[in-house]
């Protein structure tokens, strides 16, 4: 409608407005998603996947074995243009600018998916998540494997290929997935598979994205060693567009236990998430409702929420008003509850930190500490640290410090993250490192902090920073410092031995030359400045031990 | 050594020297051989060379070491330096032995055939030998007694004086007359320990500047003052201190006066004078040898620039030198002792002004030798201590 005046009317802004469709979101906010450049792509879309699988091998018991590779592919030009000029008339995304055309594959050992689970794989996307059940995973970190489709669609027109076979006995599927962006929905077609072609159990996802393949820095690479780390009892091996192939293999049979699932606990959930519990919920009573959804919340204590919001125990939580919903938020924080429960975390452990750290890095010395769960704003957390040192790492540089949350290594935003603060706020220098004010330590030295929670806390939208909460700080300088202290003692112990060493040599080097000194001088025979020698030995031996 | 050695008066006192010598060396190392053989703590005894040790004595009129000691036992950490040592002592006395010495360059190339043992710079083998001669000075026996010569040579000398030496190879006495330099002079050797000497000179001039000692030789005025000229040429060396010592004192008591000349300003007063005087605080050790205190103070004294009115021929005194004046006054043990002293760089920081010894060639190029030195030898007893 064409503006008559300088100011728009509300009918003419009604409109201009439409519904903003999935490929226009995504454009605008790459950078959420974690595609804003063609490296970072790539690492988003092996974390995706890799992310899946690593879940679905543990949620079904098996020791997860995973392939990745990267190659690269000339431009299918044809074929691009057609696809996406056929849908709603939107012109297809500027590609980057010198980005090369890959095609990431991911495989694993897992159960496999079935026809059925591809939409909500691919549905998760733009899908509002709910946050009424908390549970350990990975899968809270990532969009979703369906970000990285959508994303591969865009920029190259093709569409996913997944191939599964949940079993050795059942048939293996291949599907081709890709977004309908005029309905805004997934759609799965089935694809053929040769008849040659060997499938074994598990999932194998297959995308052609534009992005560039970097080996240093964070790269690739970078992400699957560490998540090696974090995860010994998988093993990854990666093919890079070179044809090189690292194997990281597993350090530990011991499998992770399952995520138990945990209500929300009254503290950790805010007004506007309350707001959408009390309207999906399904219980008739606001008492009832407080009892159920949450966790630690004893019928007691309801009524002593109930009662200081001043609400009636009867009231349907449906009909609650924003006011009373308001009141309902004062009350919960005003009651005091017990702390929620924290079996629902499932550490690394400190042996299987100790055997990925062993697996990756080449030191002389390994030590770990889990620390006992705690709780911030109503989440229950644990914090685990381990450190390598000495050996072949580098001596003059700063210590590498690996970031994990949930298991999932943090490549990015290192300086907002809780974590790096904390490495720079301990002092190291207690533990016989150096370490330059307002810096991590120097040394021979990696160091490794992993935040297992049900809700880990991020910086930002983008998720790569942890959050600096009080509690968390606390903990994760404990875990550290207790890292350092062991450290500390074993850098003492090897410096007198050192000294130890350094001493014996010293005799040995030094003595012949008093002998002959005293020979010259006193004139004696061979025999007898052999003799002195010997005495010599002696009494130093003597003054050796008493130290 | 095919040549028969004559067995001169100089050369006996150097070899009965030698024998002194290289029995304390032997007496020293037999002593650590007993020791080690019978398993026990092997030690060496070292004078403590912190200022906690040291006296200034004024009966003495040197700084003086104390009687602490510093035991140093055989452990891994010192046996690098008990080598060390040891090997030093071996390589005097196979240099007294020959007949030879080394500086401190020369000691540190010889031991590059130590092994591992060897020096990797020259300051550690500086260190080194420092240890040897505090060793060796308790027995009274001197780093050039050990054949250890520092690198620098002492001053130049002129008079009087008949220097006796000893020909290195032959033995023969050599007679050095310092009358009969022309206008050069004799330049005093590294170690000045063999010498000998035949004077009947009334008193020794210890010169600052080489203007002067110059002036005062060209026109022979040791001869008409009957004394000996020595330039120290800036604060005296080791050498040139310890060849004034024993040239002053070799006739016995009652000792050759030794007056000093220099010029009028702290520097002169704190450095050159009181290091010929007294020696170095941080070598208290070897003071007793390398110092004069019977020296004493001819001019050129603040009173003097009243005296021969040479304000107008002076320059003002700088930042520095008021700073070195109220540093010797309030930390020099030296100075804290000496009430003239004290007065009179008071009496100069006053004025503000310092003056060199040529200044008085305002008046005459030679006013120096005719005038000034006559007028302050008249009355010796004046001069400051």
């Amino acid at each position: 409608m064409i503006r008559k005046g300088k100011y728009a009317t509300a009918e003419e802004m009604a409109a201009a407005q439409r519904e903003i469709s999935v490929a226009e979101f995504f454009a605008k906010n790459r950078h959420l998603l974690g595609f804003d450049n063609p490296a970072k792509a790539v690492l988003t879309t092996v974390r995706e996947a890799v992310d899946n699988s690593l879940d679905a091998c543990e949620e079904a018991g098996i020791l997860p074995e995973i392939h990745v590779e990267i190659r690269n592919v000339a431009a299918r030009k044809e074929g691009q243009q057609l696809l996406l000029e056929g849908a709603n008339g939107n012109k297809k995304q500027r590609g980057f600018g010198g980005a090369d055309r890959l095609i990431v594959s991911v495989q694993d050992n897992g159960p496999g998916i079935v026809k059925e689970q591809i939409p909500k794989i691919f549905g998760k996307l733009l899908y509002g998540s709910k946050f009424h059940r908390l549970r350990m995973s990975r899968g809270q970190q990532g969009i979703g494997i369906s970000a990285a489709a959508l994303y591969s669609q865009l920029t190259t027109g093709q569409q996913a290929t997944i191939t599964s076979r949940t079993g050795g006995r059942a048939k293996p599927h291949r599907f081709r997935v890709g977004i309908d962006l005029a309905k805004n929905a997934p759609e799965a077609r089935d694809a053929e598979i040769g008849e040659k072609e060997e499938v074994a159990q598990g999932t194998k996802v297959v995308l052609e994205i534009e992005g560039r393949y970097q080996k240093h820095g964070k790269s690739v690479d970078e992400y699957l060693k560490e998540t090696a780390v974090a995860n010994p009892h998988s093993k990854i091996v990666f093919k890079d567009p070179d044809g090189n192939e690292t194997v990281h293999e597993r350090a530990s049979k011991e499998l992770p236990p399952p995520a138990k699932e945990i209500k929300p606990h009254p503290y950790g959930v805010e007004l506007g998430v309350l707001i959408n519990m009390m309207r999906d919920t399904g219980s008739r009573t606001v008492k009832g409702f407080l009892q159920t959804d949450f966790s630690r919340v004893s019928p007691d204590k309801a009524a002593q929420i109930l009662k200081h919001a001043g609400i009636s125990e009867g009231y349907h939580p449906k009909t609650i008003a924003r006011d009373q919903a308001d009141r309902l938020y004062e009350g919960i924080q005003q009651t005091r509850l017990m702390a929620p429960p924290t079996d629902c975390l499932a550490p690394i452990g400190e042996a299987q930190l100790v055997a990925g750290l062993k697996k990756e890095f080449d030191a002389e010395f390994y030590t770990s500490t889990t620390r006992p769960p705690d709780v911030y704003r109503g989440n229950p957390f644990q914090i685990e640290a381990a450190l390598a040192f000495g050996g072949k790492l580098p001596a003059e540089e700063p210590a590498q410090v690996l970031r994990f949350a949930n298991r999932v290594p943090l490549l990015y935003q290192a300086g907002a993250c809780a974590i790096s603060k904390a490495v720079v706020g301990t002092s190291w220098r207690n533990y016989n490192l150096q370490q330059p004010k307002g810096s991590p330590p120097i040394g021979p030295l990696v160091l490794v902090v992993h935040m297992a929670s049900v809700w880990v806390p991020f910086t930002s939208e983008a998720k790569e920073a942890i959050a600096s909460y009080d509690e968390i700080l606390k903990e994760i300088k404990l875990a550290l410092q207790e890292c350092g202290r062991r450290v500390g003692t074993h850098v003492n112990k090897s410096r007198r031995a050192a000294d130890e060493a350094r001493k014996r040599g010293y005799i040995d080097m030094y003595l012949p030359h008093i002998g002959i000194a005293l020979q010259q001088i006193l004139k004696l025979s061979d025999a007898e400045r052999n003799k002195t020698c010997t005495d010599l030995k002696a009494i130093l031996e003597k003054t050796r031990k008493a130290d | 050594m095919a040549t028969k050695r004559k067995a001169t008066a100089a050369q006996k006192g150097k070899d009965a020297r030698a024998k002194v010598v290289i029995d304390q060396i032997t007496d020293v190392a037999g002593s650590l051989h007993g020791t080690i053989g019978k398993r026990g703590s092997p030690r060496l005894d070292f004078p403590s060379r912190t200022l906690a040790n040291v006296v200034y004595d004024e009966k003495q009129g040197y700084f003086e070491i104390g009687k602490q000691k510093v035991e140093r036992a055989l452990t891994y950490n010192t046996v690098k330096t008990f080598a060390q040592t040891l090997r030093f002592m071996a390589l005097s006395k196979e240099m007294i032995e020959r007949n030879d010495f080394a500086t401190k360059r020369d000691a540190y190339y010889q031991s590059k055939n130590w092994g591992e043992a060897k020096f990797d710079e020259q300051p550690e083998s500086d260190a080194v030998m420092d240890d040897v001669e505090a060793l060796f000075s308790t027995y009274d026996v001197s780093r050039e007694d050990l054949r250890f010569h520092p690198e620098e040579h002492g001053g130049a000398v002129a008079g009087q004086l008949v220097v006796l030496d000893a020909d290195s190879e032959t033995g023969e006495t050599i007679e050095i007359d310092c009358t009969r330099f022309g206008s050069g002079s004799y330049t005093i050797p590294h170690s000045v320990e063999g010498l000998g000497f035949r004077t009947d000179a009334r008193f020794i001039l210890a010169i600052e500047t080489g203007g002067i000692f110059e002036r005062l030789n060209y026109h022979k005025y040791w001869q008409k003052a009957n004394c000996i000229l020595v330039e120290l040429g800036g604060v005296p060396t080791r050498a040139t201190r310890r060849f004034i010592r024993r040239l002053s004192e070799h006739r016995g008591k009652p000792f050759i006066p030794v007056y000093a000349f220099t010029d009028c300003d702290p520097y002169a007063f704190a450095n050159i004078y009181r290091t010929l005087k007294v020696g170095s605080g941080n070598a208290a050790h070897i003071s007793r040898f390398f110092c004069v205190p019977q020296a004493t103070f001819l001019g050129v004294t603040p009173q003097d620039i009243l005296d021969h009115k040479l304000m107008d021929a002076t320059h003002k005194l700088l930042e520095v030198d008021i700073k070195r004046a109220k540093d010797a006054l309030k930390n020099d043990p030296f100075f804290q002792m000496q009430p003239k002293w004290q007065k009179a760089v008071r009496q100069q920081m006053a004025m503000g002004v310092r003056a060199e010894q040529q200044a008085f060639a305002k008046w005459d190029l030679n006013y120096v030798m005719d005038k000034y030195l006559p007028a302050k030898l008249k009355n010796p007893k004046s001069f400051l201590p």
